[in-house]
This record gives C-alpha cells, sequence and structure tokens, in this order.
C-alpha cells in the first residue's frame, strides 16, 4: 500500500476490520481522530484525521494588532504556553530590529526552560497512562503543579500566561520567586531517579516500547521532524544549539540524542531534556543581573513593511512564526509552522506494522497537542 | 454442624412436610448468605483498592461520602448504578448481551462453594473441590466472549477476542502449578488439602507453584499487568464498552469476586488456609486473602500493561515449562521419599 493512501472504510471485507479512534478516545491526546485498518489486531494502515479544534488562529492574526495576537498564541501548544509566546514576540522584535533587556531575556530562558520541564512531565504522564502504568501520572501533575504554581506568582495565570511582551517582559521576578525557583529545583532532581525507578528501570516498561515505531533519519529529515523526534532517531539538532536565539549560547547544556529512533530512544531523549532544562535554569538564576525588563518600544507598533521567520525549539520541536509586514499595525500574513503537526504527519509511515496497543505507544510518543496541531 | 441440619431435616420430616422442603430453604438461606458476603465484600475491596491506589499516587482517594475516610463511596456508586437507565445499544444481539453478565456473575458465584473459610465453614467440601474450581473458572470467559460479540462494537470484540486467548494461555500453567499441591496433599478437596498443611504451608515446598500460581491469577483476573481485554487506553473499556448501570455492576462485581476467589484459593492451597495461631479460623482466613489482594493492587497500580503477545509469550514459553518443571521436581521429591 501506498504511504501516502488515505484509509477510508469503503472496500471492508472479511480479512480487514477498519476501527474509528477518536475524536473521542482516552489515548488520542484531545480531540484527534485515526482511521485504523487492521488485520486481527495488527495495524495495516493508518490515517489522521485532524481540525476538530481548528480555530483560525492565523487568519485572526491578520486582523489583530501585533501586541493582541499574544494571548492567541497561547492557545496553540497549551501546555507550552511560555514557549509560544516567547517565538511570536521574538518574530516581530526581529522583525522591527527591537533590542531586549539582559535581564529580561535571563527571565525569559528561565520561564521557558521551566515550561519545557512542564511540558516535558505531561507528557510522560500521559505515556504511562497510554501504557497502563496509572501511577507516573500522578508523580508528573504533583511536579508540574509546584511549576504551575511558580509561574502563578509571576505572571497570575496557570495555563495561558500572555507573559511575555514585545521588546521585553511586564512585569519583573516577584521578590520570593528567586528562592522559592531554587527550591522548587532542590526538591526536583531528586524525583527524577524516582520516575526511573517506575518507568525507565521497569523491564515491562522496556519490553513495551524497544524497538517499537522506528524512525530512521531519512525518514525523519525528509518529513522535517523535529524536536526529541529528530533527536531520537540520532540527529543532533536542536536550534538552542544550531540556530541559538535570546541567551542560550550563554549556557552549557548537553543534547541528548537516540541511536535508534525507535519509541524508547524518545522516552530517553525527553526523560534527559529534564536533566539539561534543570541545569540551565540553575545557570541563567545564578547569572540573573539586574535591569531594566522593557526594552524601548514605540506606542504604536508598526514594523517595517517586509518578512521575518524565526523559530525556536519549543517542547515539541521546531516553533516557527512567519510574518510578513506592509507596514501597518497588523499583520499582512501570519504562519505558524506547528512542530507538533509536523511530527504528526509521520505516522502513517511509522505506524503500519504494529498492533494496536503499539499505535497508542508509538502516537504517545510523538507528544502532540491539538491546540497546535489544528491551530 | 451436620448433626445440626440432620436435626432441621428430621423436625421438618415429622410435621410430614415433603423431603425437598427443608433442603430447598437451606439452599435459599446459604446461597443468599453468600451473594450478600459477595456483596459486602466486594464493596470493601472496591473502596480498599481506591484508597491504596490514591495512598500510592500521592492522593486521599474518597473522603466525603460517609464521613470517615469516604467508607460509603461503595454504597452510594452501587445506588447510582442501580437507578441508572439500562441501555441496550441497538445493533447489539439483545439475548445475548442479557444473558453475559449473568453468565459472568454466575461463574462467579458458584467458585465460592468450595471456599473453606473454617473448618467447618464450607459450603460443600467436594472430593473434587480443587477440579470445580478449575472448571467452574473458565467458564467466565464465555460470559465475556458473549458480551463482546453481542455488543456489536468493534473495540469490544477486540476485547473479547484477547480475553479468549488469555484465558487459554492462562488456564495451563495456572492447573499445572496447582497440580504440586495436589500431589504433595494427595486429594483434591480443600479441606484435606489444608488439613495436609498442618506441618508446613504448601508456599514453602511449593515457592514456584505459588509464583506461577499468583502471576496466572492476575492474568486470570484480567488486572494490570494484564488488563489487556479491557486495556483502557487502548480499547477504552473492553468487551463492556457498551454496557452501562446495572449490567456493568454485575460486571464489574464479578471481576472483583473473582479476585476474592483467586486469593481466597491461593490461601488455602498455599498459605495454610484458616490455620494460625490465637485468632478465629475464618479471621485468619480474611487476613490471608485480603494480603493478597493487597498484593494483587499493589501491582496494579505500579506496573504498566503487557503487549498482546509477551502475555502469550510469557505464558506459553515461560510459565508453562516452569510450572511442569515444579511438578516434575515435586513428583521427583515424592517417589524418592517414598
Amino acid at each position: 500500500m501506498n504511504q501516502t493512501d488515505v484509509i477510508e472504510p469503503i472496500h471492508e471485507t472479511m480479512e480487514e476490520m477498519y476501527v474509528n479512534m477518536g475524536p473521542q478516545h482516552p489515548s488520542t491526546h484531545g480531540v484527534l481522530r485515526l482511521m485504523l485498518k487492521l488485520d486481527g489486531e495488527v495495524v495495516t494502515g493508518v490515517t489522521p484525521y485532524i481540525g476538530y479544534l481548528h480555530r483560525c488562529h492565523e487568519k485572526i492574526g491578520e486582523n489583530r494588532i501585533y501586541t493582541q495576537v499574544i494571548p492567541y498564541t497561547d492557545r496553540l501548544d497549551y501546555l507550552a504556553s511560555m514557549y509560544n509566546n516567547f517565538g511570536y514576540v521574538l518574530t516581530v522584535e526581529r522583525l522591527m530590529g527591537l533590542q531586549v533587556p539582559e535581564r529580561a531575556e535571563y527571565m525569559r530562558v528561565i520561564l521557558a526552560e521551566l515550561q519545557r520541564i512542564a511540558s516535558h512531565l505531561i507528557w510522560m504522564g500521559t505515556f504511562g497512562l497510554d501504557l497502563g502504568n496509572f501511577t507516573i501520572f500522578m508523580y508528573c501533575f504533583r511536579e508540574r503543579e509546584k511549576i504551575l504554581d511558580l509561574f502563578e506568582s509571576v505572571s497570575g495565570q496557570r495555563l495561558n500566561y500572555s507573559f511575555y511582551r514585545i521588546g521585553g517582559m511586564p512585569l519583573d521576578f516577584p521578590e520570593s520567586f528567586l528562592t522559592e525557583c531554587k527550591a522548587f529545583l532542590e526538591w526536583f532532581k531528586p524525583r527524577l531517579p524516582e520516575y526511573d525507578a517506575v518507568m525507565t528501570d521497569n523491564i515491562i516498561f522496556q519490553k513495551r516500547v524497544q524497538g517499537l515505531g522506528k524512525l530512521d533519519q531519512k525518514t525523519a529529515i525528509d518529513y522535517a521532524i523535529s524536536g526529541p523526534m529528530l533527536r531520537g532517531s540520532g540527529i543532533k539538532w536542536d536550534l538552542r544549539r544550531n540556530d541559538p536565539y535570546s541567551i542560550y549560547d550563554r549556557f552549557e547544556f548537553e543534547i541528548p540524542v537516540g541511536s535508534t529512533g525507535d519509541v524508547w530512544d524518545r522516552y530517553m531523549v525527553r526523560r534527559q531534556e529534564m536533566d539539561e532544562s534543570v541545569k540551565i535554569v540553575e545557570q541563567a538564576l545564578r547569572d540573573l543581573p539586574p535591569g531594566e525588563i522593557m526594552g524601548k518600544v514605540p506606542k504604536k507598533l508598526r514594523p517595517p513593511a517586509g518578512d521575518m521567520y524565526s523559530r525556536v525549539e519549543s517542547p515539541r520541536g521546531e516553533l516557527g512564526f512567519y510574518i510578513v509586514s506592509d507596514g501597518s499595525e497588523k499583520a499582512y500574513r501570519y504562519k505558524v509552522r506547528s512542530p507538533a503537526f509536523v511530527n504528526l504527519s509521520v505516522l502513517p509511515v511509522i505506524g503500519p506494522g504494529h498492533l494496536v496497543a503499539d499505535m497508542v505507544a508509538i502516537l504517545g510518543s510523538i507528544d502532540i497537542v491539538l491546540g497546535e496541531v489544528d491551530r | 454442624m451436620s448433626t445440626l441440619l440432620e436435626g432441621f431435616y428430621s423436625a421438618f420430616a415429622a410435621l410430614g412436610v415433603p423431603w425437598i422442603v427443608p433442603r430447598l430453604i437451606v439452599m435459599l438461606v446459604v446461597a443468599s448468605l453468600v451473594i450478600v458476603f459477595i456483596s459486602v465484600s466486594v464493596m470493601f475491596m472496591i473502596w480498599w483498592e481506591r484508597k491504596i491506589s490514591a495512598h500510592i499516587q500521592v492522593r486521599y482517594g474518597p473522603m466525603r461520602v460517609g464521613g470517615w475516610h469516604g467508607w460509603a463511596q461503595s454504597i452510594a456508586d452501587g445506588i447510582k448504578l442501580l437507578i441508572k437507565e439500562d441501555v441496550i445499544p441497538a445493533g447489539a444481539d439483545r439475548l445475548v448481551f442479557a444473558l453475559a453478565p449473568m453468565v459472568v456473575f454466575a461463574a462467579a458465584l458458584a467458585a465460592y462453594v468450595i471456599i473453606p473459610f473454617g473448618p467447618n465453614l464450607i459450603v460443600r467440601d467436594l472430593n473434587i473441590g480443587v477440579l470445580f474450581y478449575i472448571s467452574i473458572s473458565s467458564l467466565t470467559v464465555v460470559g465475556i466472549v458473549m458480551a463482546g460479540w453481542s455488543s456489536n462494537n468493534k473495540y469490544s470484540v477486540l476485547g473479547a477476542l484477547r480475553s479468549a486467548a488469555q484465558a487459554v494461555s492462562y488456564e495451563v500453567p495456572l492447573v499445572v502449578s496447582i497440580l504440586g499441591v495436589i500431589m504433595t496433599a494427595g486429594s483434591l478437596s480443600m479441606i484435606q488439602i489444608v488439613e495436609a498443611q498442618q506441618r508446613i504451608w504448601f508456599v514453602i515446598p511449593q515457592f514456584a507453584g505459588f509464583l506461577i500460581y499468583l502471576t496466572a491469577a492476575l492474568a486470570e483476573c484480567n488486572r494490570l499487568p494484564f488488563d489487556i481485554p479491557e486495556a483502557e487506553s487502548e480499547l477504552v473499556a473492553g468487551f463492556h464498552v457498551e454496557y452501562s448501570g446495572m449490567r456493568f455492576a454485575i460486571f464489574f462485581l464479578a471481576e472483583y469476586a473473582n479476585m476474592f476467589t483467586v486469593a481466597a484459593i491461593a490461601t488455602t492451597l498455599f498459605l495454610g488456609g484458616w490455620r494460625g495461631p490465637l485468632l478465629p479460623p475464618w479471621l485468619w482466613f480474611l487476613i490471608k486473602t485480603y494480603f493478597i489482594i493487597f498484593v494483587m493492587m499493589w501491582l496494579r497500580w505500579t506496573l504498566a500493561r503487557l503487549r498482546v503477545d509477551q502475555l502469550m509469550n510469557l505464558g506459553w514459553k515461560v510459565l508453562l515449562p516452569l510450572a511442569f518443571l515444579n511438578m516434575g521436581i515435586t513428583g521427583l521429591v515424592l517417589v524418592l521419599r517414598g
């Protein structure tokens, strides 16, 4: 069968069975619909159907002035709102050539890396659920809750922060933040080995995910896969290192990579990225300079005519924003390159040939957020 | 006990009542007692499992209904399920759909006949007790396949087929693992197996058999890590995906009743049944049984789920050879000791 064939239950035979998985299903992580073609329990074809959460994000972005778009970007990848804000304001700043104060850059990195930990925690918990391990979910949410508490103390919000501004940050950290954040990191670091005990070192878990959904390097590049999925296939590509934005070139951190590109490698990459994010936050907290948090920004934002594409390494991969300006207060064209959407596109290639149970694990390892897939 | 029954029967005979009437009365009373015991114990187990899982997951679990640690939560849930609308899907085979939960529950109920709660606390000490349990426990899968098939739902069919495959693969090691005990005790009667453990609990000479039995029993009860027939994240709920209200409650009841049976059989065969110092026999029996149930719950909330093919491999390639090895060694030892 051609990989690009769309699975539709038209010619159902006695040997084949079509199963509609979603949009209401415990393991599709939102409103994704998968059409599975089954031979017994073996999946012979899979097509993802998307669009149940489409909100015309890009069109809205062309009808609002630049600052008004920031709250909409929160709703893209709602598990990593800080990162969406980051990517968007970075693009507008580059378009206008704005300078961001030093302290604001450090604040951005601290919040973004905490957000990465929070996002990976959710991923780890729900991945556990997919494999039938219910307890890790609660552990991960306990830790994430503490990160959300930190975010709440900074921005007043727990999910959709809208906290980055074009040209800087709106508010400084509250006085207690630095001590609380350090206390959290001290508390969080010993928790990671606990997850290893429940997940990583568990023989059942290892047997379940090893050798599953292999994504080779060529396919990964052909499909423009990015983020932990690409690194799981053994390609050392992290925009924080390969195309540094903000002040990421100042920090010391490793880029974990896998070798075979199976679900286990993707798991290990995300698991180790949490360690690295902790390191980055620690360094940023240590070096956090005093000073201004908002740069010189005109009252009315009118970027010069032209276009700009800039990208950040969100927890899911390359999150890119493309803005075409015609010199007015609103973008002429606004496009989001969402990593989850692109990563999902490889599912019909790596999915077939596995059992239904493995489909769930493979889908979980892609780490999709439907808010971002559908925009 | 038996003299009491004889007296009861002769009193009725003296009154000129047909012989069947007093026996029917006794059967009715015993059956009601068993059903009441199952319901109460299942409600307790559900509450207990929720509390255990909650504490494993750094939560509290039910805390409100009934006051003290939400003890009435299961009762409230049961009432809620009872008064729910009875929904039968349009495409379902109505008769089979309605029969399936009854078959499952009847199988779970029948197994209680041979559970020895104490020296005299047994419904009927069959001389083929263990064999009876083995045959009755395989009946459950018939009900599950009926439920999965009649629902006319692809997910439930997949769940039912998985269940059938699993039951076939795990019955065999389960039975073979028990054989060691039967050979040592020299009897199939539950009472006599407990009597044979006067000197030493069979868990010590038959430790391998105990582990194999426990693993196979987990699969028998469809519990994690072997809950493949109802894998929530894959098949939504497996074979009972279309069931709601009281019919679903009966499946649930049967599942927990099976768990109790499996643990009670393990207690009888390996942990010396009701034997123990100081406390009354029935209490010892319940303590041991609930300990095994606790272990099963503990495993459920710690481990991930196996895949279908891994489950089959474990059953046929690991557990079965081990069980046969255990049986062979037991036989050899018995022969050598004369």
